[in-house]
Protein backbone atom coordinates (compact mmCIF):
# COMPACT_ATOMS: atom_id res chain seq x y z
CA UNK A 1 0.00 0.00 0.00
CA UNK A 2 1.55 3.42 -1.21
CA UNK A 3 0.94 6.22 1.17
CA UNK A 4 1.58 9.87 1.74
CA UNK A 5 4.89 8.59 3.77
CA UNK A 6 6.51 7.01 0.06
CA UNK A 7 5.67 10.54 -1.93
CA UNK A 8 7.72 12.48 0.61
CA UNK A 9 10.70 10.05 1.32
CA UNK A 10 11.27 10.65 -2.31
CA UNK A 11 11.00 14.36 -2.57
CA UNK A 12 13.46 14.26 0.26
CA UNK A 13 15.84 12.30 -1.55
CA UNK A 14 15.11 14.31 -5.01
CA UNK A 15 16.12 17.37 -2.64
CA UNK A 16 19.06 16.21 -1.02
CA UNK A 17 20.60 14.88 -4.54
CA UNK A 18 19.57 18.72 -5.51
CA UNK A 19 21.99 20.19 -2.62
CA UNK A 20 24.71 17.43 -2.95
CA UNK A 21 24.85 18.68 -7.25
CA UNK A 22 25.26 22.06 -5.70
CA UNK A 23 28.25 21.02 -3.03
CA UNK A 24 30.18 18.60 -5.74
CA UNK A 25 29.44 20.78 -9.12
CA UNK A 26 30.91 24.30 -7.33
CA UNK A 27 32.61 25.32 -10.56
CA UNK A 28 29.96 24.20 -13.20
CA UNK A 29 26.74 26.98 -13.26
CA UNK A 30 25.22 24.57 -15.92
CA UNK A 31 24.92 21.85 -13.50
CA UNK A 32 23.80 23.78 -9.79
CA UNK A 33 20.88 25.69 -12.35
CA UNK A 34 19.66 22.17 -12.71
CA UNK A 35 20.23 20.86 -9.40
CA UNK A 36 18.03 23.86 -8.38
CA UNK A 37 15.28 22.66 -10.96
CA UNK A 38 15.79 18.99 -8.98
CA UNK A 39 15.55 20.71 -5.34
CA UNK A 40 12.29 23.17 -7.18
CA UNK A 41 10.75 19.57 -8.06
CA UNK A 42 11.37 17.89 -4.99
CA UNK A 43 8.99 20.82 -3.64
CA UNK A 44 6.58 20.14 -6.07
CA UNK A 45 6.18 16.17 -5.41
CA UNK A 46 6.07 17.41 -1.35
CA UNK A 47 3.14 19.72 -2.52
CA UNK A 48 1.58 17.67 -4.96
CA UNK A 49 1.53 15.20 -2.21
CA UNK A 50 0.17 16.82 0.18
CA UNK A 51 -2.48 18.18 -2.32
CA UNK A 52 -3.85 14.70 -2.81
CA UNK A 53 -3.45 13.04 0.89
CA UNK A 54 -5.40 16.18 2.44
CA UNK A 55 -7.67 16.26 -0.31
CA UNK A 56 -7.21 20.41 -1.03
CA UNK A 57 -6.68 21.38 -4.05
CA UNK A 58 -4.94 24.53 -3.34
CA UNK A 59 -1.61 22.48 -2.80
CA UNK A 60 -1.63 21.40 -6.52
CA UNK A 61 -2.03 25.58 -7.52
CA UNK A 62 0.57 26.29 -5.04
CA UNK A 63 2.75 23.99 -6.78
CA UNK A 64 1.84 25.60 -9.98
CA UNK A 65 3.42 28.71 -9.16
CA UNK A 66 6.32 26.94 -8.19
CA UNK A 67 6.17 25.76 -11.49
CA UNK A 68 5.91 29.23 -13.17
CA UNK A 69 8.96 30.81 -10.86
CA UNK A 70 11.21 27.91 -12.00
CA UNK A 71 10.48 28.07 -15.09
CA UNK A 72 11.67 31.99 -15.19
CA UNK A 73 14.37 31.64 -13.08
CA UNK A 74 15.68 29.12 -15.81
CA UNK A 75 15.14 31.68 -18.24
CA UNK A 76 17.28 34.60 -16.28
CA UNK A 77 19.91 32.28 -14.90
CA UNK A 78 20.75 30.93 -18.57
CA UNK A 79 20.36 34.86 -19.92
CA UNK A 80 22.95 35.60 -17.45
CA UNK A 81 25.11 32.58 -18.11
CA UNK A 82 24.83 33.58 -21.79
CA UNK A 83 26.06 37.30 -20.75
CA UNK A 84 28.68 35.80 -18.72
CA UNK A 85 30.28 33.64 -20.87
CA UNK A 86 30.40 36.86 -23.40
CA UNK A 87 32.20 38.87 -21.33
CA UNK A 88 34.85 36.40 -19.70
CA UNK A 89 34.77 33.26 -22.82
CA UNK A 90 34.32 30.85 -19.66
CA UNK A 91 31.86 29.99 -17.38
CA UNK A 92 33.84 29.00 -13.77
CA UNK A 93 31.77 30.42 -11.09
CA UNK A 94 35.10 30.99 -8.60
CA UNK A 95 35.76 33.92 -11.52
CA UNK A 96 32.38 35.63 -10.71
CA UNK A 97 33.71 38.49 -8.38
CA UNK A 98 34.47 41.43 -11.34
CA UNK A 99 31.76 43.05 -10.00
CA UNK A 100 33.42 43.57 -6.80
CA UNK A 101 34.09 47.34 -5.92
CA UNK B 1 -3.28 -1.93 -6.08
CA UNK B 2 -0.37 -4.14 -6.21
CA UNK B 3 0.26 -2.51 -9.80
CA UNK B 4 0.21 0.92 -8.16
CA UNK B 5 3.01 -0.41 -6.26
CA UNK B 6 4.97 -1.61 -8.67
CA UNK B 7 4.62 1.53 -10.95
CA UNK B 8 5.62 3.66 -7.66
CA UNK B 9 8.63 1.95 -7.60
CA UNK B 10 9.53 1.84 -10.88
CA UNK B 11 8.66 5.46 -11.63
CA UNK B 12 10.53 6.78 -8.07
CA UNK B 13 13.26 4.63 -8.81
CA UNK B 14 14.14 5.97 -12.25
CA UNK B 15 13.49 9.70 -10.41
CA UNK B 16 16.20 9.10 -8.37
CA UNK B 17 18.84 7.02 -10.50
CA UNK B 18 17.99 10.02 -12.93
CA UNK B 19 18.38 13.13 -10.62
CA UNK B 20 21.85 10.59 -9.27
CA UNK B 21 23.11 10.78 -13.03
CA UNK B 22 22.16 14.41 -13.01
CA UNK B 23 24.52 15.60 -10.67
CA UNK B 24 27.35 13.25 -11.16
CA UNK B 25 27.40 13.23 -15.61
CA UNK B 26 30.17 14.06 -16.90
CA UNK B 27 29.31 15.52 -19.88
CA UNK B 28 26.42 18.04 -19.40
CA UNK B 29 24.23 16.72 -22.00
CA UNK B 30 23.86 13.60 -20.71
CA UNK B 31 22.72 15.43 -17.26
CA UNK B 32 20.22 17.14 -19.44
CA UNK B 33 19.04 14.18 -21.00
CA UNK B 34 18.85 12.93 -17.13
CA UNK B 35 17.06 15.41 -16.12
CA UNK B 36 14.45 14.97 -19.03
CA UNK B 37 14.04 11.89 -17.34
CA UNK B 38 13.60 13.01 -13.76
CA UNK B 39 11.01 15.48 -15.17
CA UNK B 40 9.04 12.56 -17.13
CA UNK B 41 9.03 9.74 -14.12
CA UNK B 42 8.20 12.38 -11.65
CA UNK B 43 4.87 13.25 -14.11
CA UNK B 44 4.71 9.69 -13.60
CA UNK B 45 4.03 10.26 -10.09
CA UNK B 46 2.29 12.80 -10.16
CA UNK B 47 -0.32 10.83 -12.40
CA UNK B 48 -0.65 8.05 -10.06
CA UNK B 49 -1.65 11.03 -6.92
CA UNK B 50 -4.47 11.90 -9.36
CA UNK B 51 -2.82 15.28 -10.53
CA UNK B 52 -3.03 14.66 -14.25
CA UNK B 53 -3.09 18.86 -14.93
CA UNK B 54 0.37 19.04 -12.85
CA UNK B 55 1.89 16.23 -14.77
CA UNK B 56 0.84 17.27 -17.74
CA UNK B 57 1.43 20.60 -17.49
CA UNK B 58 5.07 18.93 -15.72
CA UNK B 59 6.14 17.63 -19.66
CA UNK B 60 5.21 20.86 -21.18
CA UNK B 61 6.76 23.14 -19.23
CA UNK B 62 10.07 21.71 -17.92
CA UNK B 63 10.54 18.88 -21.02
CA UNK B 64 9.50 21.12 -23.77
CA UNK B 65 10.78 24.72 -22.26
CA UNK B 66 13.46 24.35 -19.49
CA UNK B 67 15.23 21.05 -20.88
CA UNK B 68 15.05 22.55 -23.95
CA UNK B 69 16.72 25.91 -23.18
CA UNK B 70 19.12 24.10 -21.33
CA UNK B 71 20.52 21.85 -24.21
CA UNK B 72 20.33 25.23 -26.13
CA UNK B 73 22.84 26.45 -23.65
CA UNK B 74 24.71 23.81 -23.16
CA UNK B 75 25.41 22.86 -26.80
CA UNK B 76 25.85 26.97 -28.09
CA UNK B 77 28.63 27.93 -25.74
CA UNK B 78 32.50 26.64 -26.16
CA UNK B 79 32.97 25.47 -22.86
CA UNK B 80 35.89 23.44 -21.61
CA UNK B 81 33.50 21.19 -19.76
CA UNK B 82 36.64 18.76 -17.79
CA UNK B 83 37.99 21.71 -16.56
CA UNK B 84 35.16 22.21 -14.60
CA UNK B 85 35.49 19.11 -13.03
CA UNK B 86 38.09 19.55 -10.45
CA UNK B 87 37.25 19.35 -7.08
CA UNK B 88 34.60 17.05 -7.95
CA UNK B 89 36.41 14.37 -6.15
CA UNK B 90 37.54 17.09 -3.40
CA UNK B 91 34.21 17.93 -2.29
CA UNK B 92 32.80 14.51 -3.06
CA UNK B 93 33.07 13.15 1.12
CA UNK B 94 31.93 16.38 2.34
CA UNK B 95 29.02 16.62 0.18
CA UNK B 96 27.87 12.75 0.61
CA UNK B 97 27.84 13.66 4.33
CA UNK B 98 25.79 16.63 4.62
CA UNK B 99 23.38 15.02 1.63
CA UNK B 100 23.36 11.88 3.92
CA UNK B 101 22.71 13.65 7.13
CA UNK B 102 19.92 15.67 5.40
CA UNK B 103 18.51 12.85 3.80
CA UNK B 104 17.80 11.13 7.42
CA UNK B 105 16.53 14.27 9.08
CA UNK B 106 14.03 14.81 6.28
CA UNK B 107 13.01 11.26 5.81
CA UNK B 108 12.51 11.15 10.15
CA UNK B 109 10.42 14.03 9.83
CA UNK B 110 8.46 13.52 6.61
CA UNK B 111 7.43 9.97 8.37
CA UNK B 112 6.40 11.71 11.39
CA UNK B 113 4.20 14.38 10.00
CA UNK B 114 2.70 11.66 7.22
CA UNK B 115 1.57 9.52 9.84
CA UNK B 116 0.80 11.81 12.83
CA UNK B 117 -0.53 15.07 10.92
CA UNK B 118 -3.51 15.60 9.63
CA UNK B 119 -2.89 14.22 6.13
CA UNK B 120 -2.50 10.67 8.25
CA UNK B 121 -6.52 10.84 8.56
CA UNK B 122 -7.06 10.05 4.65
CA UNK B 123 -5.83 6.88 3.44
CA UNK B 124 -6.41 7.08 -0.43
CA UNK B 125 -5.01 10.30 -2.14
CA UNK B 126 -7.74 12.42 -3.94
CA UNK B 127 -6.47 15.11 -5.99
CA UNK B 128 -10.05 16.48 -7.65
CA UNK B 129 -11.92 16.78 -4.53
CA UNK B 130 -15.69 17.76 -5.04
CA UNK B 131 -16.25 15.32 -7.68
CA UNK B 132 -14.97 17.34 -10.83
CA UNK B 133 -12.50 16.00 -13.02
CA UNK B 134 -8.94 17.40 -11.86
CA UNK B 135 -8.51 20.36 -14.42
CA UNK B 136 -12.00 21.53 -13.51
CA UNK B 137 -10.98 21.68 -9.86
CA UNK B 138 -7.76 23.29 -10.29
CA UNK B 139 -9.60 25.77 -12.80
CA UNK B 140 -13.04 26.66 -10.14
CA UNK B 141 -10.16 27.38 -7.25
CA UNK B 142 -7.54 28.95 -9.39
CA UNK B 143 -9.72 31.75 -11.39
CA UNK B 144 -11.70 32.40 -7.99
CA UNK B 145 -9.93 33.00 -5.39
CA UNK B 146 -6.16 33.01 -6.70
CA UNK B 147 -7.09 34.76 -9.62
CA UNK B 148 -4.69 37.78 -8.66
CA UNK B 149 -1.92 35.35 -7.67
CA UNK B 150 -2.64 34.40 -11.08
CA UNK B 151 -2.26 37.26 -12.71
CA UNK B 152 1.01 37.95 -10.67
CA UNK B 153 2.60 34.89 -12.30
CA UNK B 154 2.04 36.24 -15.46
CA UNK B 155 3.98 39.31 -14.84
CA UNK B 156 6.69 37.45 -13.15
CA UNK B 157 7.07 35.65 -16.37
CA UNK B 158 6.73 38.92 -18.46
CA UNK B 159 9.41 40.31 -16.54
CA UNK B 160 11.77 37.25 -17.08
CA UNK B 161 10.92 37.47 -20.53
CA UNK B 162 12.03 40.90 -21.46
CA UNK B 163 14.64 40.65 -18.63
CA UNK B 164 16.36 37.76 -20.37
CA UNK B 165 16.04 39.70 -23.95
CA UNK B 166 17.22 42.55 -22.21
CA UNK B 167 20.38 40.67 -21.19
CA UNK B 168 21.48 38.83 -24.45
CA UNK B 169 20.37 40.95 -26.79
CA UNK B 170 23.25 42.94 -28.58
CA UNK B 171 23.52 45.46 -31.89
CA UNK B 172 26.55 44.70 -33.79
CA UNK B 173 28.21 47.09 -35.12
CA UNK B 174 28.50 47.75 -39.00
CA UNK B 175 25.12 46.22 -39.68
CA UNK B 176 22.97 48.55 -41.05
CA UNK B 177 19.38 48.95 -40.60
CA UNK B 178 16.19 50.71 -41.63
CA UNK B 179 15.75 54.01 -39.45
CA UNK B 180 12.30 54.90 -40.13
CA UNK B 181 11.96 58.56 -38.11
CA UNK B 182 15.79 58.80 -40.09
CA UNK B 183 13.84 58.47 -43.73
CA UNK B 184 10.30 60.50 -42.92
CA UNK B 185 12.53 63.41 -41.42
CA UNK B 186 14.69 63.56 -44.80
CA UNK B 187 13.34 66.70 -46.67
CA UNK B 188 14.83 67.54 -50.64
CA UNK B 189 17.30 69.81 -49.00
CA UNK B 190 19.34 67.27 -47.32
CA UNK B 191 18.72 65.05 -49.84
CA UNK B 192 20.42 66.29 -52.85
CA UNK B 193 22.97 69.31 -53.42
CA UNK B 194 22.95 71.54 -56.44
CA UNK B 195 26.47 72.37 -57.53
CA UNK B 196 27.51 74.65 -60.37
CA UNK B 197 29.70 73.45 -63.19
CA UNK B 198 31.91 75.68 -64.88
CA UNK B 199 32.23 74.44 -68.50
CA UNK B 200 34.94 72.14 -69.86
CA UNK B 201 36.27 71.86 -66.03
CA UNK B 202 34.07 69.13 -64.72
CA UNK B 203 33.37 68.32 -61.52
CA UNK B 204 36.07 66.24 -58.67
CA UNK B 205 35.29 65.14 -54.70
Amino acid sequence: MIGLPHYLIVAAILLTIGVFGIFVNRKNIIVILMSIELILLAVNINLVAFSAYLHDVVGQIFAMFVLTVAAAEAAVGLAILVTFFRNRGDIAVDDASMMKG
Amino acid sequence: MALQAIAFYLLAFVTIAAGLLVVSAKNPVHSVLFLITAFFSAAGLFVLLGAEFLAMLLIVVYVGAVAVLFLFVVMMLDIDFEALRDGFAQYLPIGGLVAGVLTIEMIMVAVSVATNGKASANALPNASPGGFSNTEALGRVLYTDYVFFFQAAGLVLLVAMIGAIVLTLRHKPGVKRQDIGKQIARTPKTGMELVQIKPGEGISE
